[in-house]
């Protein structure tokens, strides 16, 4: 099956064919977004692999070789390079990396992982396509969050570097706080258009002035 | 909307988590031994205590993992959060999770005046709440 060969003419067709999640809503998320108060996007196709694998495991330590690190502790997020490693559980991470990583893009990620596993007790599963990344950000960020999430999101409890499996708006999601004032969302696929409905609903009084 | 203290995570909303209901109903050594009465209690039958009940509970949309709590049927009050597969903590550690069903036989006759040993050895919710809490997780 790996030998097929198709043509890489009809690779890139396929490639450029893809249609992330929530496509249908880009348009939205640019109208929507209030510059420098509270801006949305997706970032599509971003890579994603599932990691279930006992940390202090021979095939832990070749992972971590890989990704540079597992998280010890709910919250934690282990940055190596442009990929990072964010804890699900105690035996469960997802890697997030850029999409050129895939490997129908020619990066060797996931089999490099597949390779760390061997034969050791544990999974590597491909999730790219399970999940999209929603990018919100701005000072009104987390005012936008608090609406629909029930975690205290204020920084001195949620510092930058955090990822948290929770839900926001009734869903599962994993919420990435990135920076002071950015977040990364990561709804499943059939979940992206609510909640890129609901965001754009709870963003929507910033694009009014304060009333005093 | 209870607050529930997962091992794992810290206090997450009721919503984050499923009910796994009764703890301690161990699988039957040999279950071909059984007679259909004996299957369908170990299958079906539960206890129905008013007061202390010790139940399974999963973190669903969190870290999903399982773990046994104590909770008061009376007033939701969450007594003790601990590991699968360690005996229930009651004031004397005596009750042990022993195997085949109703094994907590003993609380299911008490009423609401129960429950007076939790206090003493199991820990508490603002206990529990001091086992590492992650960070970033609500307090
Ligand atoms: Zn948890």
């Amino acid at each position: 099956m790996a030998e097929t060969a198709a043509p890489a003419t009809s690779y890139e067709k396929n490639l450029s064919l893809r249609v992330s999640p929530a496509a249908q809503l880009r348009a939205d998320f640019e109208t929507g977004s209030v510059r420098g108060v509270v801006e949305l996007s997706e970032v599509a196709f971003l890579t994603m692999v599932g990691l279930r694998i006992n940390r202090t495991s021979d095939a832990g330590e070749r992972i971590v070789s890989i990704t540079g690190g597992l998280p010890a502790a709910c919250g934690d997020v282990s940055d190596h390079g442009d990929t990072s490693v964010l804890w699900l559980g105690p035996e469960e991470f997802l890697v997030v990396a850029p999409r050129e990583a895939h490997e129908s893009l020619g990066g060797d990620l996931i089999q490099a992982l597949r390779e760390a596993l061997g034969d050791g007790a544990g999974q590597v599963v491909d999730l790219s396509a399970n999940r999209t990344t929603f990018e919100l950000r701005g000072p009104r960020a987390r005012a936008v969050l608090e609406k629909g999430c029930s975690l205290d999101l204020h920084p001195r409890v949620l510092k930058a570097g955090t990822a948290l499996s929770t839900e926001i708006g009734n869903i599962p999601v994993v919420l990435w706080k990135t920076g002071d004032e950015s977040y990364r969302l990561f709804p499943r696929a059939s979940f992206a258009d609510f909640l890129g409905r609901w965001l754009l609903d709870a963003m929507r009084e910033y694009a009014s002035p304060e009333v005093p | 909307m209870l607050l529930i203290s997962c091992p794992n995570c810290g206090s997450r909303d009721e919503t984050e988590f499923h009910y796994g209901g009764q703890a301690h109903v161990a699988y039957p050594e040999n279950p071909h031994e059984l007679t259909d009465r004996e299957w369908a209690e170990f299958l079906f039958y539960r206890d129905n205590t008013k007061g202390s009940f010790a139940e399974r509970w999963l973190h669903s949309t969190g870290c999903r993992q399982w773990f046994n709590m104590l909770r008061d049927t009376v007033t939701y009050d969450i007594q003790a959060v601990y590991p699968m597969g360690t005996p229930r903590p009651d004031a004397a550690g005596q009750r042990t999770a022993d195997t085949g069903t109703a094994s907590t036989a003993a609380d299911s006759t008490t009423t609401g005046s129960a429950a007076p040993d939790i206090s003493g050895t199991s820990t508490s919710a603002t206990s529990i709440s001091s086992t590492p809490a992650p960070e970033g997780a609500t307090k």
